[in-house]
């Protein structure tokens, strides 16, 4: 496996919301990369008959009568936001001034 | 009264059943030992002192007016802070959390509630639970009171802490690779992880939900299982939640302190003979393998060739599902929203609000499971290790074929002392190399204490088929009455 640069780092933390700091792509880095080369063990097994298992329980739907049920009210849904304004969530501008 | 603080929980429920000391005056025990040391061990996040003795002084009110309630009825309860406890501060170890306050109970808190146990607060953990030594709560770390110097294990280091300090007579943890045997060994308690879907995750902040699994610990196995008795059980808000009857374990730890296990079938793993582990915790382990033979157990090897790839398909499963769970945490329905100066867009505030939010293991991992899940990749690492599992679990069930029930050493090594492995991550995660293959089967397993090394408490795990939890319960008895329990140093 290649090993994993600084910037792939920067670009994995991008994809994942993370605004990292120039000191921690250093350490990072240097970690992920010792941790990926030691999972990477797990390619020398399982051949391509085997199935993959994502959950060891089978997973069904779960559904109920569609009837009405308590719920939170929205003032307790809302309680711990950071920001709500007339029972919404208030949310930073999603587009920039030239979009 | 004195004394209330070292009785087990089912000594302590019937002595309030039988009204000769009131909940309230046991917890009020609890609430002043936390007071005298939990400055010194911080097995506590959040200590809910009013909820505590209203929710003692209404058990007392029921036994008053003639109601029979359950074993556990008035005993106190400290609850890893993973699971939504509603109105009362709930952070997962992490900052994004800071001070929320969930609107709901999970279906475990619930169900601790419906029992009458009383919640004394909410315990430290690891960050999201990912950790093995607590070090990684970005509230500071917790002490194994053992010795403050070292750590109590991970995720769940709080929740046992807390039995070993006796701060509180039960706990509940989550087990995701190991997170409640794993401190449950280095703290000289019992842990056990159930058959995962066995206990209901509504509720509990998810890490890696395909492993996720909450369990009950306390400092005796009996103990144990009358908190997995309360707990476990079919929930239809989760999806995951297996719908059968609940084992009886009771019944089984019961039948296992009489210490007799004759018919019983024993299995030890080959693969876990021994390499990457500490002699002392060896020798402990032999010895309490030889004492089972004692008390009639057939003793027999079996192979789970696998099982080595148990720790790397875990750490790409894992990492891979907490990068999708953790995505929930955007500062926009609850907890911590940062750099939101009206001139920042949606994504910078939410990209400094997870900087901000979480601490660095919680980052390594998002940015590994980013990494595992993205276009190929996804085939040579996340694919492979779902390979992984689907061998282990032929393991698992060629091994239960021979066997009734497979023996182990809970750690490699006994507590470590604070900060000689947060430098080194995959250091770190060799803790876990012996209660993760369990994690990626679902069956369940428990650890229970065995001896000492180095003055320090070494666990032994017991692992069981699929919804064979009353095996595990009733060999974990046997060690216990076999080897006893072991009490830490007076703090």
């Amino acid at each position: 496996m290649a090993a994993i640069s600084r910037e792939e780092v920067a670009h994995l933390a991008h994809l994942s919301r993370l605004a990292v700091t120039e000191q921690e792509l250093d350490v990072f880095a240097g970690q992920l990369d010792v941790i990926l080369q030691a999972v990477a063990r797990v390619g020398e097994v399982a051949a391509a008959d085997i199935p993959p298992t994502s959950h060891s329980v089978p997973l069904v739907n779960v559904l109920r009568e569609d009837v009405e049920q308590p719920c939170l009210t929205p003032a307790e849904a809302l309680a711990g936001a950071p920001d709500a304004y007339e029972d919404r969530f208030r949310v930073p501008r999603i587009l920039s001034e030239e979009e | 009264m004195t004394g209330v603080i070292k009785k087990t929980a089912a000594e302590l429920g019937a002595l309030i059943a039988n009204r000769e000391v009131s909940a309230v005056e046991v917890a009020r025990e609890h609430l002043d030992r936390i007071a005298a040391v939990d400055d010194r061990v911080h097995a506590f996040l959040h200590v809910d002192t009013e909820g505590a003795l209203a929710a003692a002084a209404a058990v007392d009110a029921r036994i008053a007016a003639g109601e029979q309630l359950g074993p556990l009825a008035g005993v106190p309860i400290a609850v890893k802070d993973v699971l939504a406890t509603r109105g009362v501060p709930t952070t997962a170890g992490s900052k994004i959390l800071e001070g929320w306050r969930p609107p709901y109970d999970a279906t475990l808190v619930e169900r601790l509630r419906a029992a009458g146990t009383v919640m004394l607060g909410k315990t430290n953990m690891d960050e999201f639970a990912m950790g093995s030594s607590t070090e990684y709560s970005a509230y500071g770390p917790t002490f194994n009171p053992w010795d403050l110097a070292r750590i109590p294990g991970g995720s769940g280091g709080g929740s046992a802490a807390a039995l070993a300090a006796y701060e509180a007579p039960l706990s509940i943890g989550t087990d995701t690779g190991g997170s409640i045997r794993q401190p449950g060994a280095v703290t000289g308690t019992v842990g056990a992880k159930p058959t995962y879907g066995g206990t209901s995750r509504y509720g509990l902040l998810a890490f890696s939900s395909s492993l996720d699994t909450p369990g009950p610990c306390a400092r005796t196995v009996e103990d144990t299982a009358l908190l997995h008795a309360v707990i476990a059980g079919h929930d239809p808000r989760d999806s995951t939640s297996i719908d059968a009857s609940v084992p009886d374990v009771v019944g089984a730890a019961r039948l296992g302190a009489t210490g007799d296990l004759t018919g019983v079938k024993v299995g030890l793993v080959r693969e876990f003979s021994g390499e990457g582990a500490e002699p002392g915790v060896m020798s402990a382990f032999r010895e309490t393998v030889e004492a089972l033979t004692k008390l009639g157990a057939e003793v027999v090897e079996v192979s789970c060739p696998n099982f080595v790839y148990a720790l790397p398909a875990y750490y790409l499963i894992a990492p891979s599902e907490c990068s999708s769970n953790l995505a929930r945490y955007d500062g926009v329905r609850f907890g911590l929203r940062v750099g939101d100066d009206g001139n920042r867009s949606l994504e910078e505030v939410m990209s400094m609000t997870r900087e901000a939010g979480f601490g660095p293991e919680v980052k390594r991992r998002i940015i590994i499971g980013t990494y595992a899940l993205s276009s190929g990749y996804y085939d040579a690492y996340y694919g492979q290790a779902q390979k992984v599992r689907t061998l282990i679990t032929r393991d698992f069930t060629t091994a239960f074929e021979q066997v009734d029930v497979l023996v182990s050493p809970t750690t490699p090594f006994v507590a470590f002392e604070l900060g000689s492995r947060t430098s080194d991550p995959y250091q770190m995660y060799l803790a876990d190399l012996f209660t993760i293959p369990t994690n990626l089967y679902g069956g369940p397993a428990i650890s229970v204490p065995c001896g000492l090394s180095e003055g320090l408490p070494v666990g032994f795990q017991v692992m069981a088929p699929t919804l064979g939890d009353d095996r595990m319960y009733r060999v974990a008895a046997a060690v216990e009455s076999a080897v006893g329990t072991f009490a830490p140093p007076t703090l």
